[in-house]
Parts: structure tokens; sequence; C-alpha cells
């Protein structure tokens, strides 16, 4: 499956990644060339073969409804960029 | 041209859990900011999600309380996208095995006739944060105190044909989570949040048109107006010619319209994918059973019960049993005094005005039902007439006692029956009222019934209305005959 | 002091020999003087090191030393550490501070021993030579022009050097076991769930895996006794009983079957790293095993799997760095995208991008079937096909990687470093458990050999490695350190 630049450009967007033209035509050649060797997968026969989500065959353990946590905010925000009255700040965002 | 409206919806309950869907942060609404948001609500790195199994047994009650399927396995997948209240740039959520199957809603229309309403699923997922706008120097403010909050998203068939069935519908999901406490229901806390797809089409068209979503409309009356508005756009639109655009719109209960929120530059692509820091999860057979045996009685069955064993008129059973507060208020009255259409018509009837216009829920009714079922008790012993009975409720709504029987006694509304202390009434009024008794005595005998009302009201005033209405009409049409 | 091994050490402290203050002391002092060159350590936390050194030799005094109080080692820095600057070689958590322990980290302080800091890794545990690490390359202590693996180099080279006696690791498709292999060492990949994964920063969540890397087999058994078991923090961390894992060491490996894939043997693989592994295979038979030829016939499919998933879930589990809540934000966003790109662009290093990219662009609309949904498949297969091997065989043994060290800047395209990944890939993606254990020289850079056990038989590799270290003395080569030959 061929890839595009607009390929990359969009998987850039979408997982937001500042990307300029020449680093995207860099990529554009890494990501080709990755997804041609990918593309052996497409020769394999997988008819009626299960997808494998987990290497085990384990199931989901259910925790109990209890509050073990307590306010820790102002351990958390010392790691923060940007705070005001206990709020993360980021660029107003438009509705 | 005659349209049709279609109209599916998306109602997203948050569950009554005490701590998060996948970590041990409270979920107590409120709270200063980012007090309630622990590692794994803020997506530190490294932490993990832990499934709360409150929230699984919530959402498999909500499944049988639908007669949905509940498939064995169900899986959580990660929707991903950016956005600053969601923290990890994904949400939890169920793609494609969610834990509840198809199931239908019972949906009471004002006529009294009921719909069924098929849901396509639930699905279990993790509630975002907050962003504030007002001016923090022209940024945002993210507050992740509700992030990690479990919701449930039920997702309704393109079933409903008017706002006011859709509105039913919310209101018999409303109804449903409450009953089964798996919510408060709060919409005005956004407990209860709507999404709501709206098409039209010509009448007797099969095919669907296009849809319009419009994002969280959250209260019962707004899903009705937002929709009502919505329907004539489009309606107007296709008739001068234009097109119904697929896009997402924001209802303004202000100005009373949709708009469609800007257009992002591109479609989503959330990128579905089974989150794997989350194992399938398996309910076994008994586990289930075990829910269903401990079900509470659902408004459905209760309404059947109120109307086919309690003999409540359809109408009575459908209020009566709309609420589970409404439902266990009237029972517990019902319990008191033994009578379910007295019991009704009380709660119906001066319970129900009061909160009215106090504008009080039940929850708030300042007459406890222990208290309104003595006073019913009255009623029905005959210990007080009708008359007394309101004097009696009002008493106990401003909190002059704290029991019928002792305002009854205080005030000394019992109902009089001694026919001797009645007579001697009887005969002071007649006595007093010369002028009245002549025109009695003059008057055709058929006429005679109407003109007795005067010497009731007379008797009546002057038992200070503990007089047993009955016996003074008796007695009264007795003496008064025997002067003609 | 330096070069014993943690058994060693133990008796040491035992016997009253030394402290552990004066253990950390020398090697704080080791570090000091020798990491200049090697780029092992990002952090190194002398200060927290003595402390909990005294409270070990504390502990001791009043007779409650368990078999690890006192010994000193080194964390990959993906593990959170409370208080600890936790980078994961990444300039996106340079100012990254973490507020909690791992699980690891806390299981290993709870029984005693003491970290000595936090080694270099390659950026998010991508890469298989350390150079993608935002705090610079890791050299190889055997040969400073050589790379020392990844993503663990950092773990790896410090062990090699006689830094530390040990170090843990994460591997989520080899980065324990090919740097382990890559400098001589020890290095152990448990079954996946094994050992919790709670506080240790998450690359590719279904393959990810923590382990020890150590001077012997015996010693990654103490060290995986200590970190292994259920975690209820970690879903995915598998409720079963922690066995003693030194128990089993010194059982006989007479009628052990071994099997060799095929598939390890062919195109690609270096003649002196498959005459060394031959030799070592030898050494079993000579202890009374037997072996044979087996097929895991969908191995070449590995790569292109482990390309699919990897990046998938690694695309989804690094957007949390997103520069609001923790982490590089870029200087004055002039909304919230350009914050978004901006930092993430700055945050991260070229092979993060790329993996990011890639996963993305497989998980969206349009494609997920025929590449994720197909790798998973595969995975399947995959997994298959090492169950249906050990039905036949007990173990199996090959190469842990298909050259030795190479030098640095050598691999300068990123499909040919990939495709170096052939022999370990695979395990991650059937969750199985494997070990690489030194087996001679090629060039004067050190091979390992690999050894895979079916789900859960971590105590049986341990056996079969230990038995392999009594009969050879690979182990106990040392590089010379430039400062010592002077």
């Amino acid at each position: 499956m061929a890839l595009e630049h607009a390929d990359v450009l969009r998987a850039a967007h979408l997982a937001r990644l500042g990307l300029d033209e020449s680093e995207a035509a860099h990529y554009l050649d890494d990501l080709g060339r990755i997804l041609e060797m990918v593309d052996q997968l497409q020769g394999l026969d997988t008819e009626g073969v299960a997808p494998l989500a987990h290497p085990l065959d384990a199931t989901q353990r259910l925790r109990a409804d209890e509050v073990t946590e307590t306010d820790q905010r102002d351990t958390f925000q010392r790691c923060a960029p940007a705070v005001e009255n206990g709020l993360y700040l980021v660029p107003r965002v438009v509705e | 041209m005659q349209w049709e409206t279609v109209i599916g919806l998306e109602v997203h309950v948050q569950l009554a859990t005490r701590s998060k869907i996948f970590s041990g942060a409270s979920t107590a609404f409120g709270a200063e900011p980012n007090t309630q948001a622990c590692a794994v609500d803020l997506g530190l790195p490294g932490v993990l999600p832990v499934l709360n199994e409150a929230a699984v047994a919530m959402a498999v009650q909500f499944g049988l309380g639908i007669h949905a399927e509940i498939p064995e396995v169900s899986v959580f997948d990660r929707k991903n996208y950016f956005y600053p209240d969601l923290p990890k740039g994904y949400q939890t959520s169920q793609m494609y095995q969610p834990i509840v199957g198809p199931g239908e809603v019972e949906i009471t229309l004002e006529d009294g006739s009921t719909k069924r309403i098929r849901v396509h699923h639930a699905h279990l997922e993790e509630d975002a944060g907050k962003s504030l706008h007002e001016d923090f120097h022209g940024m945002t403010g993210i507050d992740l105190n509700r992030a990690g909050t479990p919701l449930l998203e039920i997702v309704s068939e393109p079933d409903m044909r008017s706002a006011k069935e859709a509105a039913a519908y919310l209101k018999a999901i409303h109804s449903i989570v409450t009953y089964l406490g798996i919510s408060d229901g709060n919409m005005a806390e956004g407990s209860m949040r709507c999404d709501v797809n709206v098409s039209v089409r010509p009448a007797g068209q099969e095919a669907f048109g296009t849809r319009a979503e419009i994002k969280n409309v959250n209260s019962f009356r707004f899903v009705e107006r937002a929709i009502a508005f919505e329907v004539e756009r489009q309606i107007e639109l296709i008739e001068d010619g234009g097109e119904v655009v697929q896009e997402t719109r924001l209802y303004d209960p202000e100005a009373d319209e949709t708009r469609s929120m800007r257009t992002k530059e591109e479609a989503n692509d959330y990128r579905y994918f089974p989150c794997p820091d989350l194992l399938p999860v398996v309910l076994d057979q008994a586990y289930v059973d075990h829910l269903r045996d401990n079900l509470p009685e659902l408004p459905a069955e209760k309404r059947a019960r109120f109307e086919g064993e309690l003999g409540l008129s359809a109408y009575d059973a459908g209020v009566l049993s709309a609420s589970r507060a409404m439902a266990e208020y009237f029972e517990a009255v019902k319990e008191v005094c033994g009578d379910a259409k007295l019991a009704a018509n009380w709660v119906q009837g001066e319970l129900s005005g009061a909160l009215n216009r106090e504008g009080l829920a039940i929850d708030d009714s300042p007459v406890s039902a222990a208290q309104l079922g003595e006073l019913v008790a009255r009623v029905k012993d005959e210990t007080i007439n009708g008359k007394a009975a309101k004097q009696v409720f009002q008493a106990l709504w401003h909190h002059e006692g704290d029991s019928a029987d002792a305002i009854i006694e205080a005030k000394g509304l019992k109902q009089v029956t001694d026919t001797g202390a009645i007579e001697a009434m009887i005969d002071q009024v007649i006595a007093d009222s010369p002028a009245q008794v002549a025109q009695y005595r003059d008057a055709e005998p058929d006429k005679r019934g109407k003109m007795i009302g005067y010497f009731v009201g007379q008797v009546m005033k002057a038992s200070r209305g503990t007089a047993n209405p009955q016996q003074v009409n008796a007695l009264l049409k007795e003496k008064l005959d025997a002067l003609c | 002091m330096h070069d014993k091994t943690l058994t060693e050490l133990a008796a040491g402290l035992a016997a009253g020999e030394f402290s552990s203050r004066e253990l950390t002391q020398s090697l704080l002092a080791r570090i000091e003087r020798l990491d200049g060159s090697l780029n092992s350590f990002i952090t190194v936390t002398g200060e927290q090191a003595l402390a909990a050194a005294d409270a070990a030799d504390a502990a001791r005094a009043r007779g409650e030393a368990g078999p690890l109080t006192g010994l000193p080692l080194a964390l990959k820095d993906i593990f959170c550490t409370r208080g600890v600057k936790t980078s994961c070689g990444s300039r996106m958590l340079d100012t990254f501070t973490a507020p909690y322990d791992a699980s690891v980290v806390e299981r290993l302080a709870a029984a005693g021993a003491v970290s000595l800091g936090k080694t270099n890794m390659d950026e998010f545990a991508m890469g298989s030579s350390n150079e993608n690490s935002f705090y610079g390359p890791v050299k190889n202590p055997w040969d400073l022009a050589a790379v020392p693996g990844g993503s663990s180099g950092g773990s790896a080279a410090a062990v090699a050097a006689g830094l530390v006696p040990a170090a843990m690791g994460t591997d989520t498709g080899g980065s324990i076991r090919q740097p382990a292999a890559f400098c001589g060492i020890t290095g152990l990949k448990p079954t996946y769930g094994r050992v919790s994964r709670y506080g240790m920063i998450a690359y590719a969540s279904s393959l990810d895996q923590a382990g020890p890397m150590a001077r012997s087999a015996a010693d990654c058994a103490q060290l995986l006794g200590a970190i292994a078991g259920h975690d209820l923090r970690d879903s995915t961390s598998v409720a079963r009983g922690v066995p003693d894992y030194s128990e089993g060491l010194d059982a006989p490996l007479s009628g052990l079957k071994i099997g060799l894939p095929r598939e390890y043997f062919g195109d690609g693989l270096s003649p002196e790293v498959e005459g060394a592994v031959r030799e070592a295979i030898r050494v079993y038979e000579s202890l009374g095993a037997t072996v044979r030829e087996v097929s895991l016939p969908h191995t070449h499919y590995a790569i292109p799997a482990y390309y699919v998933i990897a990046p998938a879930e690694a695309s989804s589990n690094l957007s949390r760095f997103d520069g609001v809540r923790f982490g590089h934000r870029c200087e004055a966003p002039a909304d919230l995208i350009d914050l978004y790109k901006r930092s993430r662009a700055e945050g991260f290093g070229e092979e993060v991008k790329r993996r990011i990219l890639i996963g993305t662009h497989t998980l969206s609309e349009g494609f997920f079937d025929a590449y994720y949904k197909q790798a998973q498949k595969v995975r399947r297969l995959i997994r298959q096909d090492f169950l249906d091997a050990f039905e036949e065989v007990d173990v199996l043994m090959g190469p842990a990687s298909p050259t030795p060290a190479f030098d640095l800047g050598a691999n300068k395209d990123p499909v040919s470093m990939y495709l170096q990944d052939i022999y370990t890939i695979a395990v991650n993606l059937a969750g199985i458990p494997g070990i690489s254990v030194p087996a001679g020289f090629a060039g004067g850079r050190p091979v390992g050999l690999q050894i895979l056990g079916t789900h859960f038989a971590e105590a049986q590799l341990l056996n079969v490695a230990h038995q392999f270290q009594q009969a050879t003395d690979w182990h106990l080569r040392r590089p010379a350190l430039a400062e010592e030959t002077a």
C-alpha cells in the first residue's frame, strides 16, 4: 500500500506532530520503506485466525469500588508547565 | 408535503459509583479543581487502569432492566483524539464489543399509549474533564476532577418519530437508571447528557434523510425544543431546495435554536483499537443471574402492578411509577393507610400540588410518607372529614405538629358523629334562619335538595368543620322536611 | 568489589567484610571515574543511595537483612522513581520528576536493594543501539567504538563495566536480551505479565516487560524473585504464585530436550556468532541434553507484525505527552494546536516520531483491518509456532542477535536496524520468557546465547542458563576499561 506525502501530513496532524515540508519528505521515504517491509503481512493467509490482543488468554480482574486516592494536586502540579488556581492552563479553546 | 421526523438518542449516564471507572479517585461532585484527579486520571507516565466492579455491575443491571442481551465478553477500546480535557489523548470506551447488547425501552405517551424503542447497545466509557473558559489571561483552565467518571452510553435505534417521543424516551431512561440506583440522574449537574440525531423524510419514504447531530442537550425540555427547532429548520431547508448537511450542531437554549459547530478542518479519525492495558471482561452466567435476581421492580412492572393489583387508573399508575422516589413515597403512604386509591388521590392531589407550588422534589417534601399515611388513615376511618384533613395537611406541611393525630387532637378537628350534638346545632341553625326555612318550605319538593346546601354550610361552620357532613345532610333533611 | 556477582557481594555483606555504605561509595566513585566515557547513567542518585545503604546496614545490624539488603543496582530510566528525574531518554521528560515509584522500584526498595541511579536508554525504549537517547549514545565497555545495544543499553553497559552488579531493564522486542548479548552479561525477559508494568513508562503495552540484567543467571534468579508477582495496579499482571527461582538452579540437565529453530540459523547470521552458539550447544550436549532441529515457520513475519502492533500502541501511549500536565512545553504557543504540535515536535526525537507516524497511519481509517487486525492474527500464528515447538522440546536455543555489537553510526537506515531484532522480537509477540547468556566472542565483542521457554518457564530457563555458567566462564570475562589498562 503505497504511502503518499499527504498520508504523512495527515498522520502528523492526527498525532499532533509539527512537521515542516522537508521533514515530511524525509519521513515519507522512511515510512515508505517500513510499510514495504510491513506489507509482507498481506501475503499471509490468515483466514479463520482470530486476532490476538494479549499474549496470555487472561481476563480482566475487577477492582472493588472504593475511594483509595487522596488529594495530591500540589505534588502532581509541581511538574506542570502552567497552572493557576489549581487549573492546568492551555491556550484558549474555542468551542 | 407531509414530513416524518426520525430521531435517535445517545444518552450518557454518569454511574453512581464511589470511585472512578479505572482509578480509586472519588467521583463526588463539586470538589476544588483537580483535587479528585489522581495519577491515573491525569494520565501521568507509567500508570495503568484497573476496572471498577461497580461500574460493570451497574451497566449489566441497566442491560437487564431493558431486557437486553448481555454478551459474555466485552472489550475496551481506545478512541484517540487530542483535547485538553482528555488527559491521555484517548478515551477508553467500547467500540466493537460493548457490555450491553440490543434491548428495548417502553415509553408512555401523553395519551397513555405505549411504544417500544429499541436500544442498539450500551457501552461503558470514561468521562472527560472540564474546560473553564473564564478569563485566565486569555487562557483556558482545565479541571480533571470529572475525568474518569464512569459513563454508560445508551445508543437507541432511530425509532422515535416526534420530539415528544424523544422526551418520553429520555424520561424513561431517567426513570430506569434512577430506579436501579445506578445514577442520580441529575441533569443540572451533568449526570445525564444527551446527543440527539435528527432527520426528516417525506411521509411514506423508507430511506432515512441526512441527519444532524445535536450535542449536549441537557434537559427534558431542551430535548423537545431543540428537536422542534431542528425539524423546522430541516424541512424549511429542503422545501427551499436546499440539502441537509450531516454535521454536529449545538443547541443554544437562550436563543432557542441549533447552530452548526465550527466544522473541523478534516473529519475525525479516532483510530479505535483494543486497549492493551485492559483485558477482555468476561461475565459468567452466575454473576449475571445474581444481578438479575436482585434487580428492583422497574417502572414498567410497577405501573402494571399499580393498575392491575391496586386498581389504580392507567393515568395514576403512570404518574405514580414515573420516578422511583414518587413510587416509594406512594407505596409507603399506601402501606400506612391501607387504601391504595385514597393514597393515590392524596399523593397526586394535595401533596403534588403543594410540592409544585413550592418547586420541591418529592424527596424534599416537608410531609413524610408516614405522616401523610396516618392522615389518610384518619380520613379513611372517618376520624376527620375531608375539610379537616386539608387543615391537618397544611399543619403538617408547616411543621405545626409531628403527626396527624397530634394535630387533630390539638386543633379539635375530630369529626363529630354524636347525633345529639349535631341535632342541637341543626336546631340552632333552623331557629336562626327563619327566612331560609320559609323559602325551603315554599319550594317545590324537587328544588329543596339544592337549597339544603345553605343549612349544611351553616351547621359545618357552627361545628368548625368537624361535623360529619353525611350525617349533617341526613339529619337536616329529616328535620326540614318535618317542618313542611 | 566491582567485578563480583550479587551473590558474592551478598556473602561479603553477610560476613561483615564490607558494609553497604562502603560498597555503595566504592561504586559511586567508580561511576564518577568511568561513566564519562560510557554515558551509561542519565542520573546518579548518590545521596539517596548512601541513605538507602545506611538504612540497609542498620537493618542488617538489627538482624533484618534479606537476600538483597544493601546490594546496589541501577534502574533503566523508564521506571518512575519518586522524587527523582524520570526521563525515559527523552527531552519530553527532561524536567519530569516522578511523583511515585514504579512497582518494580517499590519491590526492590522493599527488599533492601540500593539504587545508584537511572540508566541511559533509547528514547521511550525505541531502538536497538542506544543511539536514540536525548542524553547521547552509550558506549560498549568492550569497545568504545561499538554500541551497547538497546534499548536497555545503559543498564547493560553499566553492569558490563562493573559500575553496578545488576540493573533493571525492559524488553519490548529484545531490549534486555540484545544489549545483554552485546555487553556480555546475562539478561532475562520474563513472561508477559510476570512483572508489574505499573510505573514503567509504556512503549507498547501488550509487549513491554521488565526484567533483570546481571552478571549471572543466579543473580537474575534472585532479582526476578524480588520483582515478580501480581500487582493490583496492573490489570495485565498475572495472579500466579512466584516460585523460588534460586531453588532449582542446580538441577542437572540430563534429558533436557533442546530445540534449535531452523529459522534462527539462516541468512544474515554472522558465521562467528553461529560458531559461538553451536559451541555453546555442544556444551549442553556434554551436560546430557539432547538437541534437535525444530521450525518456527512464521518467524519472518515477526518483524512486520511487530512494526504494526508496537508503533500502533506507542502512537496512542505517547499521546499523553502533550505539554499540558507535565513534560516539555514549547515557548509561547499561539494556540492549542500550536501547543501540541510544537511541544511534541520539540520533545520527541526522530525515531519516536517515526514510530508515532507509522502507528497513527496503520490505525487510521481504511488501514486498520489490513494492518493492525492482520498483524494481530499473525501474532496468534507466531505464538502457536512456539507452543507447538514446546510440545516437542523443553527449551529453544539460538543466537540473541545475528551479529555482535555493531559500530556506533553503522546502521543509519531504520529498516536495517529493525531487522537486527529478528531473533528476539517474536518472543515478545508470543509473550514467552527468554534469557541471553554470554557464550563467547566474535571479533573481540561478546556473543549472546538466547534460551527460550514456554510461558512461566523462568525457573527452567534460569536453571539451564546457570548450568551453562557452571560449565563455562564466559560470564566471568570483564572488559579492560581504558582507565584500568592505563
